[in-house]
Protein backbone atom coordinates (compact mmCIF):
# COMPACT_ATOMS: atom_id res chain seq x y z
CA UNK A 1 0.00 0.00 0.00
CA UNK A 2 1.47 3.33 -1.01
CA UNK A 3 1.57 6.44 0.95
CA UNK A 4 -1.35 8.24 -0.81
CA UNK A 5 -3.05 5.21 -0.55
CA UNK A 6 -2.92 5.34 2.99
CA UNK A 7 -3.90 8.96 2.96
CA UNK A 8 -7.14 8.58 0.97
CA UNK A 9 -8.12 5.12 2.57
CA UNK A 10 -12.01 4.90 3.37
CA UNK A 11 -13.07 1.84 4.68
CA UNK A 12 -17.03 1.73 5.19
CA UNK A 13 -18.27 -0.36 8.18
CA UNK A 14 -22.06 -2.30 7.66
CA UNK A 15 -23.69 1.26 8.51
CA UNK A 16 -22.58 2.68 4.87
CA UNK A 17 -20.71 4.97 6.99
CA UNK A 18 -17.00 5.73 7.01
CA UNK A 19 -15.14 3.43 9.90
CA UNK A 20 -12.94 6.11 11.27
CA UNK A 21 -15.36 8.94 11.64
CA UNK A 22 -17.40 5.85 13.47
CA UNK A 23 -14.56 5.49 15.32
CA UNK A 24 -13.44 9.04 16.39
CA UNK A 25 -17.14 9.81 17.36
CA UNK A 26 -16.96 7.03 19.84
CA UNK A 27 -13.57 8.42 21.20
CA UNK A 28 -14.77 11.86 21.57
CA UNK A 29 -18.39 10.21 23.39
CA UNK A 30 -15.24 8.84 25.75
CA UNK A 31 -13.58 11.69 25.93
CA UNK A 32 -16.68 13.31 27.49
CA UNK A 33 -16.20 10.96 30.36
CA UNK A 34 -13.15 11.87 30.92
CA UNK A 35 -13.44 15.49 30.95
CA UNK A 36 -16.52 14.97 33.13
CA UNK A 37 -14.92 13.03 35.95
CA UNK A 38 -11.99 15.69 35.74
CA UNK A 39 -14.99 18.61 35.79
CA UNK A 40 -16.69 17.44 38.54
CA UNK A 41 -13.35 17.02 40.68
CA UNK A 42 -13.16 20.51 40.22
CA UNK A 43 -16.34 21.37 40.76
CA UNK A 44 -16.86 19.82 44.32
CA UNK A 45 -13.05 21.14 45.51
CA UNK A 46 -14.40 24.95 44.67
CA UNK A 47 -13.96 26.76 47.67
CA UNK A 48 -12.72 24.38 49.78
CA UNK A 49 -8.74 25.16 49.85
CA UNK A 50 -7.99 25.90 53.44
CA UNK A 51 -4.50 28.20 52.43
CA UNK A 52 -4.17 29.95 49.25
CA UNK A 53 -3.40 31.44 46.65
CA UNK A 54 -7.33 31.35 45.70
CA UNK A 55 -8.66 31.84 41.68
CA UNK A 56 -10.05 35.12 42.96
CA UNK A 57 -6.64 36.49 43.26
CA UNK A 58 -4.96 34.31 40.78
CA UNK A 59 -7.36 34.41 37.26
CA UNK A 60 -7.01 36.91 34.68
CA UNK A 61 -10.17 37.10 32.73
CA UNK A 62 -9.69 39.65 30.15
CA UNK A 63 -6.58 37.78 29.69
CA UNK A 64 -7.99 34.12 29.43
CA UNK A 65 -10.52 35.55 27.49
CA UNK A 66 -8.23 37.21 24.45
CA UNK A 67 -6.93 32.91 24.15
CA UNK A 68 -10.94 31.95 24.15
CA UNK A 69 -11.36 34.13 21.40
CA UNK A 70 -8.40 32.81 19.75
CA UNK A 71 -9.30 29.08 20.21
CA UNK A 72 -12.82 29.97 19.15
CA UNK A 73 -11.20 31.11 15.46
CA UNK A 74 -9.14 28.36 15.28
CA UNK A 75 -12.38 26.04 14.88
CA UNK A 76 -13.31 28.53 12.12
CA UNK A 77 -9.83 27.80 10.32
CA UNK A 78 -10.04 24.12 10.50
CA UNK A 79 -13.82 24.12 8.89
CA UNK A 80 -11.95 26.43 6.36
CA UNK A 81 -9.57 24.20 5.78
CA UNK A 82 -11.92 20.94 5.44
CA UNK A 83 -14.04 22.92 3.26
CA UNK A 84 -10.83 23.79 0.97
CA UNK A 85 -9.81 20.36 0.92
CA UNK A 86 -13.31 18.98 -0.31
CA UNK A 87 -13.29 21.34 -2.72
CA UNK A 88 -9.68 20.40 -3.96
CA UNK A 89 -8.24 23.80 -3.39
CA UNK A 90 -5.37 22.44 -1.73
CA UNK A 91 -3.32 25.87 -1.66
CA UNK A 92 -6.51 27.17 0.73
CA UNK A 93 -6.74 23.87 2.51
CA UNK A 94 -2.94 24.08 3.39
CA UNK A 95 -3.36 28.27 4.56
CA UNK A 96 -5.92 27.32 7.06
CA UNK A 97 -4.44 23.98 8.23
CA UNK A 98 -1.42 25.98 9.30
CA UNK A 99 -3.26 29.03 10.27
CA UNK A 100 -5.05 26.56 12.77
CA UNK A 101 -2.05 25.25 14.18
CA UNK A 102 -0.74 28.17 14.66
CA UNK A 103 -3.78 29.76 16.18
CA UNK A 104 -3.85 26.66 18.72
CA UNK A 105 -0.24 27.23 19.77
CA UNK A 106 -0.61 30.96 20.32
CA UNK A 107 -3.36 29.56 23.00
CA UNK A 108 -0.78 26.78 24.55
CA UNK A 109 1.44 29.71 24.77
CA UNK A 110 -1.18 31.60 26.80
CA UNK A 111 -1.60 28.65 29.09
CA UNK A 112 1.90 28.23 29.45
CA UNK A 113 2.03 32.11 30.77
CA UNK A 114 -0.57 31.65 32.41
CA UNK A 115 0.60 28.42 34.71
CA UNK A 116 3.98 30.03 35.09
CA UNK A 117 2.72 33.29 36.90
CA UNK A 118 0.55 31.22 38.89
CA UNK A 119 3.75 28.92 39.54
CA UNK A 120 5.60 32.37 40.85
CA UNK A 121 2.51 33.22 42.86
CA UNK A 122 2.97 30.36 44.69
CA UNK A 123 0.03 27.89 43.39
CA UNK A 124 1.28 24.44 42.47
CA UNK A 125 -0.10 21.14 42.03
CA UNK A 126 0.78 20.64 46.23
CA UNK A 127 -0.03 23.79 47.09
CA UNK A 128 -4.00 23.29 47.78
CA UNK A 129 -7.16 21.71 46.22
CA UNK A 130 -7.91 24.94 43.94
CA UNK A 131 -4.47 23.97 42.55
CA UNK A 132 -4.34 20.36 42.60
CA UNK A 133 -7.81 19.99 40.66
CA UNK A 134 -6.86 23.45 38.33
CA UNK A 135 -3.73 21.97 37.08
CA UNK A 136 -4.99 18.46 36.49
CA UNK A 137 -8.35 20.11 34.72
CA UNK A 138 -6.34 22.55 32.32
CA UNK A 139 -3.20 20.79 31.61
CA UNK A 140 -5.75 17.61 30.21
CA UNK A 141 -7.27 19.69 28.31
CA UNK A 142 -3.69 21.97 27.85
CA UNK A 143 -2.01 18.39 26.14
CA UNK A 144 -5.06 17.52 24.21
CA UNK A 145 -4.34 21.02 22.19
CA UNK A 146 -1.40 19.77 21.88
CA UNK A 147 -2.01 16.75 20.20
CA UNK A 148 -4.28 18.92 18.07
CA UNK A 149 -1.54 20.92 17.17
CA UNK A 150 1.12 18.27 16.01
CA UNK A 151 -1.96 16.50 14.31
CA UNK A 152 -2.68 19.41 12.52
CA UNK A 153 0.84 20.62 11.40
CA UNK A 154 1.71 16.45 10.37
CA UNK A 155 -1.59 17.31 8.06
CA UNK A 156 -0.19 20.48 7.08
CA UNK A 157 3.21 18.73 5.97
CA UNK A 158 1.66 15.98 4.04
CA UNK A 159 -0.28 18.91 1.96
CA UNK A 160 3.48 20.54 1.28
CA UNK A 161 4.08 17.15 0.32
CA UNK A 162 1.93 16.57 -2.09
CA UNK A 163 0.30 13.64 0.30
CA UNK A 164 -3.23 15.00 1.57
CA UNK A 165 -5.69 15.24 -1.84
CA UNK A 166 -9.47 15.99 -2.15
CA UNK A 167 -9.75 12.35 -1.76
CA UNK A 168 -8.22 12.76 2.18
CA UNK A 169 -11.02 14.63 2.74
CA UNK A 170 -12.40 12.65 5.20
CA UNK A 171 -9.07 12.45 7.31
CA UNK A 172 -9.28 16.09 7.82
CA UNK A 173 -12.57 16.00 8.67
CA UNK A 174 -11.51 13.52 11.65
CA UNK A 175 -8.74 15.65 12.47
CA UNK A 176 -11.21 18.51 12.93
CA UNK A 177 -13.68 16.29 14.58
CA UNK A 178 -11.05 16.31 17.21
CA UNK A 179 -9.77 19.75 17.34
CA UNK A 180 -13.47 21.19 17.66
CA UNK A 181 -13.89 18.51 20.77
CA UNK A 182 -10.90 20.51 21.96
CA UNK A 183 -12.81 24.01 21.26
CA UNK A 184 -16.08 23.02 22.87
CA UNK A 185 -14.47 21.61 26.14
CA UNK A 186 -12.59 24.85 26.61
CA UNK A 187 -15.79 26.70 26.13
CA UNK A 188 -17.68 24.69 29.15
CA UNK A 189 -14.01 25.39 31.20
CA UNK A 190 -14.00 28.70 30.21
CA UNK A 191 -17.27 29.29 32.28
CA UNK A 192 -16.70 27.10 35.21
CA UNK A 193 -13.72 27.82 36.02
CA UNK A 194 -13.18 31.61 34.77
CA UNK A 195 -16.51 33.29 34.87
CA UNK A 196 -17.95 31.29 37.63
CA UNK A 197 -14.74 31.63 40.34
CA UNK B 1 -15.67 8.26 -3.49
CA UNK B 2 -16.97 10.88 -5.93
CA UNK B 3 -20.16 10.55 -5.30
CA UNK B 4 -19.24 10.24 -1.04
CA UNK B 5 -17.47 13.45 -1.80
CA UNK B 6 -20.45 15.11 -3.70
CA UNK B 7 -23.02 13.98 -0.73
CA UNK B 8 -20.29 15.75 2.42
CA UNK B 9 -20.13 18.52 0.06
CA UNK B 10 -24.25 19.11 -0.57
CA UNK B 11 -24.93 17.95 3.51
CA UNK B 12 -22.51 20.67 5.00
CA UNK B 13 -22.66 24.55 5.64
CA UNK B 14 -21.24 27.15 3.03
CA UNK B 15 -18.03 29.24 4.12
CA UNK B 16 -20.88 31.98 4.98
CA UNK B 17 -22.32 30.17 7.09
CA UNK B 18 -19.49 29.08 9.16
CA UNK B 19 -18.10 32.60 9.16
CA UNK B 20 -21.40 33.85 10.55
CA UNK B 21 -21.39 31.08 13.47
CA UNK B 22 -17.42 32.14 14.27
CA UNK B 23 -19.01 35.63 14.55
CA UNK B 24 -22.09 34.57 16.67
CA UNK B 25 -20.02 32.18 18.85
CA UNK B 26 -17.59 35.68 19.40
CA UNK B 27 -20.42 38.03 20.16
CA UNK B 28 -21.52 35.01 22.53
CA UNK B 29 -17.95 34.96 24.52
CA UNK B 30 -18.16 38.77 24.54
CA UNK B 31 -21.50 38.86 26.55
CA UNK B 32 -20.51 35.89 28.66
CA UNK B 33 -17.83 38.30 29.56
CA UNK B 34 -19.68 41.33 30.08
CA UNK B 35 -22.11 39.97 32.17
CA UNK B 36 -19.47 38.59 34.61
CA UNK B 37 -18.85 42.48 35.11
CA UNK B 38 -22.29 43.18 35.58
CA UNK B 39 -23.79 43.46 39.10
CA UNK B 40 -27.05 43.97 38.03
CA UNK B 41 -27.50 40.37 36.30
CA UNK B 42 -25.62 38.88 39.83
CA UNK B 43 -28.58 37.14 40.63
CA UNK B 44 -29.17 35.44 37.60
CA UNK B 45 -25.14 34.44 36.65
CA UNK B 46 -24.99 31.06 36.71
CA UNK B 47 -27.71 29.87 34.74
CA UNK B 48 -26.76 32.93 32.36
CA UNK B 49 -23.65 31.95 31.93
CA UNK B 50 -24.39 28.05 31.72
CA UNK B 51 -27.32 28.99 28.63
CA UNK B 52 -24.55 30.98 27.06
CA UNK B 53 -22.12 27.93 27.51
CA UNK B 54 -24.57 25.74 26.13
CA UNK B 55 -25.80 27.60 23.09
CA UNK B 56 -21.76 27.91 22.31
CA UNK B 57 -21.25 24.37 22.70
CA UNK B 58 -24.62 23.32 20.37
CA UNK B 59 -23.21 25.66 17.92
CA UNK B 60 -19.55 24.79 17.76
CA UNK B 61 -20.69 20.70 18.03
CA UNK B 62 -24.01 21.19 15.20
CA UNK B 63 -22.29 23.03 12.49
CA UNK B 64 -18.67 23.19 13.17
CA UNK B 65 -18.62 19.35 13.55
CA UNK B 66 -21.98 18.93 11.29
CA UNK B 67 -23.28 16.67 13.54
CA UNK B 68 -26.50 18.52 12.78
CA UNK B 69 -26.22 17.28 8.99
CA UNK B 70 -24.73 13.96 9.68
CA UNK B 71 -26.12 10.48 10.80
CA UNK B 72 -27.85 9.64 13.59
CA UNK B 73 -25.93 7.02 14.93
CA UNK B 74 -22.63 10.11 15.32
CA UNK B 75 -25.45 12.06 17.14
CA UNK B 76 -26.01 9.24 19.36
CA UNK B 77 -22.00 7.79 20.13
CA UNK B 78 -21.77 11.62 21.07
CA UNK B 79 -24.89 12.62 23.09
CA UNK B 80 -25.43 9.06 24.58
CA UNK B 81 -22.07 9.31 26.78
CA UNK B 82 -22.66 13.33 26.86
CA UNK B 83 -25.81 12.67 28.69
CA UNK B 84 -24.20 9.75 31.21
CA UNK B 85 -21.11 12.43 32.01
CA UNK B 86 -23.50 14.89 32.97
CA UNK B 87 -25.83 12.67 34.77
CA UNK B 88 -22.93 11.95 36.83
CA UNK B 89 -22.20 15.01 37.67
CA UNK B 90 -24.97 15.92 38.74
CA UNK B 91 -25.29 13.03 41.16
CA UNK B 92 -21.96 14.13 42.43
CA UNK B 93 -22.60 17.44 43.02
CA UNK B 94 -25.80 16.45 45.14
CA UNK B 95 -23.46 13.56 46.81
CA UNK B 96 -20.47 15.88 47.70
CA UNK B 97 -23.28 18.51 48.94
CA UNK B 98 -22.30 21.07 46.09
CA UNK B 99 -26.34 21.20 45.40
CA UNK B 100 -28.91 20.18 48.24
CA UNK B 101 -32.82 19.43 47.63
Amino acid sequence: MSQTDVATLEVHSATGLPSRKILMWAFIGSECMLFGSLIITYLVYRGKSIVGPYPEELLNIPFITVTTFVLLMSSLMMVLALSAVQRGDMKWGKVWLLMTAVFGMVFLGGQVYEFTHFVHEGLTLQTNLFGGSFFLLTGTHGAHVTVGVIWLLSLFFMGVRGRLTQASAETVEIAGLYWHFVDVVWIVLFTLIYLLS
Amino acid sequence: MAQSNEHVQHAHPSNGTYVLVAAVLGVLTAVEVAVFYLEAVRPVLVPLLLTLSAAKFTMVVGFFMHLRFDSKLYRALFVGPLVVAIAVMIAMLFINGVFRL
